[in-house]
């Protein structure tokens, strides 16, 4: 059973993330071991084998990012953990570019406003990554697919890193 | 038929009797024991009617003390009078400024912390079983019966090490445990159910020994956890240590003082803070021997001393928010809990911090206890209907080594629990035949930044080149947060697993050794101990297969399977009846794979109906 399977959903990029968590609470009402406390051993033991399940699943389809990276596993080729490097000489040009602006972040007059520009321009380019990618799985063009998912990961990476930036400069 | 010869009265705990449970603070400073009577929590009380219990167990060579008369004789008999034990949970001796701990410690073959005293060399894991054996005593009187269930709370940012601990030192105390419970998550439950509420708050939780922050999302009586953080080593006796340094500076006190003077300083440093929330200064005397000074400490210089601690905590709370992905404006409400929560400085700054007044409507110090007294109520299964549902997560991280002293993180802080998480590596020589695993915790990337929880090794794999072995290893944390971790190598099928024991923990052996020498000590016979939990345990068995045929045998069971069923349910009621506890034992495994098959067939019918409600909701 594929997680998409496990919460009653067809295998799509696209979905509603209301009705999934109350799906997800409605699992787990269920499944959850604290429904098995005065049960036997093996019913504690089958409850907590389900209720991880759900959970990880749970935790892949509501990230955009990790439920692209498993469609494209179900329907296509597994890229996670891939040591394959991007062959788009225009998308890694950018993205040196945006390194740069990185780390001058630190020395800039007004940091935090940078910061907000800076995380801001990242929201709006996974939103269009990620709109893309729901677009070229539609119509089953996967190897386009990968590429897009490849970029968004370095888009998130670049977001993580701004936000460890972010900690840094704060006087908390 | 055959189901109405197993109810017969007192015999087989019917569905609907009303069980005994309670739920237990067991605090650094303070310990409280809470169960729900005729629908509402409350604390039980002791004899002099007090429920709060100080954390305080003093040793003499024939007997053991436990709370108020131990924590006046602290003074008078430091080394044997062991308070805030909590702090010295799962801790290597090496993590421990002795220095801080007016006891004598010594460390013991395998690192831990032990702590000598007239009744000999005792682990902190034992004081802690005394406090809550005379907890589950004062709960067995006041609710006239044996408990079948209690649970724990802990911080939630205790680690593997910590939770293992206090497990162990409820089976010493002979607790049958329902759960390990997070503080920050009890006290909402207390908070929430009585206010119904909906959306996102956070609890910020400031005890004696610890500092905890909880995110969590309430949603139809389901408390989904979605970040937690803080500080095991954070807490109100840092403020009175602060304090006591102040005191001791002024007083012009100079190298290492004796324990009576430690410890007196540490309880005029503790009244001092407690004066200081409702007064601007505070007279302090300080007379011991040859020493004899007077002086005031003002709330001024009282917060500046402690004004970098609650900035950590903020620091905290910042960390947690972001983990939650949650901004400070989406929280809908702030939960104080613990008593250092009273300092004025703390409300001020966590006001500040998430723009808004902190609640304290529920006695802070009180507010865990009640929250686990419901859940454990909910537990034990006196409330069918409940809508509860606790969504807890992992306080750190959990990884494993890999090449270069690197660590390689399975599961990442704030996932959801239960969880289970598998990795898969490889063998880096040709025809290497074992490997060596070792699980920790913690966020850092070097293997000497993190906490080492176990090593085990996999072995007996089968000669292969380099990299062509694939060894899987799985990560299985419960829903109280302990782990277990197996390895497996694919082609061969060759596995090896462990429950996670913390390296700083106790063996399995050594729990039995201290539950065996408590219980000599209080007289109690072993075997019928022994004897009585196998016969809970088929009671637990039948009872939960009753229902089951009750509720889904006719729509999951041909008429021979259910008969099949039937009759190893009174076999093993037969055999229940006995004294053989081997034999009850060997029963309800034979039980147990008969029935296999029909509760993995429930659990699936379960999710199918699940699903459907969902649907149904959706129309």
């Amino acid at each position: 059973m594929n997680h998409f399977e496990l919460f009653g959903l067809p295998v799509n990029f696209e979905l509603d993330s209301a009705s999934l968590a109350t799906t997800y609470r409605d699992l787990q009402r269920t499944l959850h071991p604290d429904n098995f406390a005065s049960s036997s051993e093996r019913e504690r033991l089958l409850s907590v084998q389900k209720s991880s399940q759900v959970n990880d699943a749970y935790s892949i389809l509501k990230s955009p990012i990790q439920r692209a990276e498993y469609i494209l596993a179900i329907c296509h080729e597994d890229i996670r953990g891939e040591q394959k490097t991007l062959q788009d000489p225009m998308f890694l040009m950018q993205q040196m570019e945006q390194h740069e602006r990185l780390e001058d972040i630190a020395h800039a007059v007004d940091p935090e406003q940078e910061i907000a520009d800076f995380d801001d321009e990242l929201t709006l380019s996974i939103k269009q990554y990620l709109q893309e990618f729901n677009e070229l799985v539609n119509i089953e063009h996967y190897n386009d697919a990968a590429n897009v998912v490849r970029k968004l990961k370095f888009v998130y990476k670049l977001q993580t890193q701004l936000s460890t930036l972010e900690d840094s400069l704060l006087d908390y | 038929m055959a189901l109405l010869q197993i109810a017969e009265p007192g015999q087989s705990a019917a569905p609907h009797e009303h069980k005994l449970a309670v739920g237990i603070d067991l605090g650094t400073t303070n310990s409280l024991v809470a169960s729900v009577r005729s629908g509402s929590a409350i604390t039980l009380v002791n004899n002099a009617g007090h429920d709060i219990l100080p954390s305080v167990v003093r040793y003499t060579a024939d007997a053991i003390i436990v709370g108020d008369l131990a924590a006046e004789q602290a003074v008078t008999d430091p080394e044997n009078t062991i308070s805030s034990v909590k702090r010295l949970m799962g801790k290597a001796f090496t993590d421990i400024d002795a220095a801080r701990i007016p006891n004598v410690l010594i460390e013991s073959a395998s690192g831990q912390p032990l702590i000598k005293t007239v009744a000999g060399e005792l682990n902190p894991v034992q004081v802690s079983a005394e406090i809550l054996k005379t907890l589950a005593a004062r709960a067995t009187e006041s609710l006239a019966g044996e408990l079948n269930g209690v649970v724990i709370t802990v911080p939630a940012y205790f680690d593997d090490a910590q939770r293992q601990g206090t497990k162990d030192a409820a089976n010493i105390a002979g607790l049958n445990v329902l759960r390990l419970l997070n503080e920050p998550t009890a006290a909402a439950i207390a908070y929430g159910l009585d206010a119904g509420q909906e959306g996102v708050i956070a609890v910020y939780d400031l005890g004696g020994g610890t500092f905890d922050i909880s995110i969590l999302r309430l949603n139809k009586g389901v408390f989904e956890v979605l970040a937690t953080g803080g500080d095991s080593a954070l807490g109100g006796d840092d403020f009175d240590h602060l304090v006591a340094d102040w005191i001791s500076a002024e007083a012009g006190l100079v190298g290492e003082q004796p324990l009576a003077m430690q410890r007196l300083l540490l309880n005029q440093a503790k009244q001092a803070k407690q004066a200081l929330t409702d007064i601007d200064s505070v007279d302090i005397t300080l007379s011991l021997d040859a020493v004899d000074w007077q002086g005031s400490l003002s709330r001024v210089t009282f917060e500046a001393l402690i004004q970098p601690l609650v900035k950590r905590t903020l620091l905290a709370c910042r960390r947690s928010l972001k983990d939650a992905e949650i901004s400070k404006e989406d929280v809908l409400e702030v939960v104080m809990v613990g008593g250092s929560t009273r300092v004025p400085l703390v409300r001020e700054k966590v006001g500040e911090f998430f723009a808004q007044q902190p609640l304290t409507s529920i006695n802070p110090d009180k507010v865990v206890a009640v929250g686990a007294a419901i859940q454990a109520d909910v537990l034990v299964g006196n409330k069918p209907d409940s809508e509860l549902l606790l969504l807890d997560v992992t306080p750190l991280s959990l990884g494993l080594e890999t090449m270069g002293n690197l660590v390689e993180k399975v599961i990442p802080r704030n996932t959801t629990i239960p969880v289970a998480r598998a990795q898969e590596f490889t063998t880096f020589k040709d025809g290497q035949t074992a490997m060596t695993i070792h699980v920790l915790q913690g966020e850092r990337e070097l293997v000497t930044d993190c906490r080492s929880l176990a090593r085990f090794s996999l072995t007996g794999i089968p000669p292969m080149a380099a990299g062509a072995a694939h060894i899987r290893v799985t990560f299985q944390v419960d829903a109280d947060g302990l782990l277990s971790v197996s390895a497996m190598e694919k082609s061969s099928g060759v596995s090896a697993s462990i429950q996670v024991k913390p390296s700083y923990g106790l063996s399995d052996d050594e729990v039995a050794n201290m539950l065996k020498d408590s219980m000599t000590y209080a007289k109690e016979d072993v075997t019928a101990r022994m004897l009585a939990e196998q016969q809970l345990e088929a009671d637990r068995v039948m009872e939960s297969l009753i229902v089951a045929l009750q509720q889904d045998g006719k729509a999951l069971l041909s008429d021979a399977e259910q008969s099949v069923i039937e009759n190893a349910i009174q076999a093993l009621y037969k055999i229940r009846q006995g004294d053989d506890r081997d034999a009850i034992e060997k029963e309800i495994e034979t039980v147990d794979k008969l029935t296999q098959d029909f509760a993995a067939r429930r659990m699936d019918a379960s999710i199918r109906k699940a699903l459907q409600g969902q649907s149904v909701d959706k129309v």
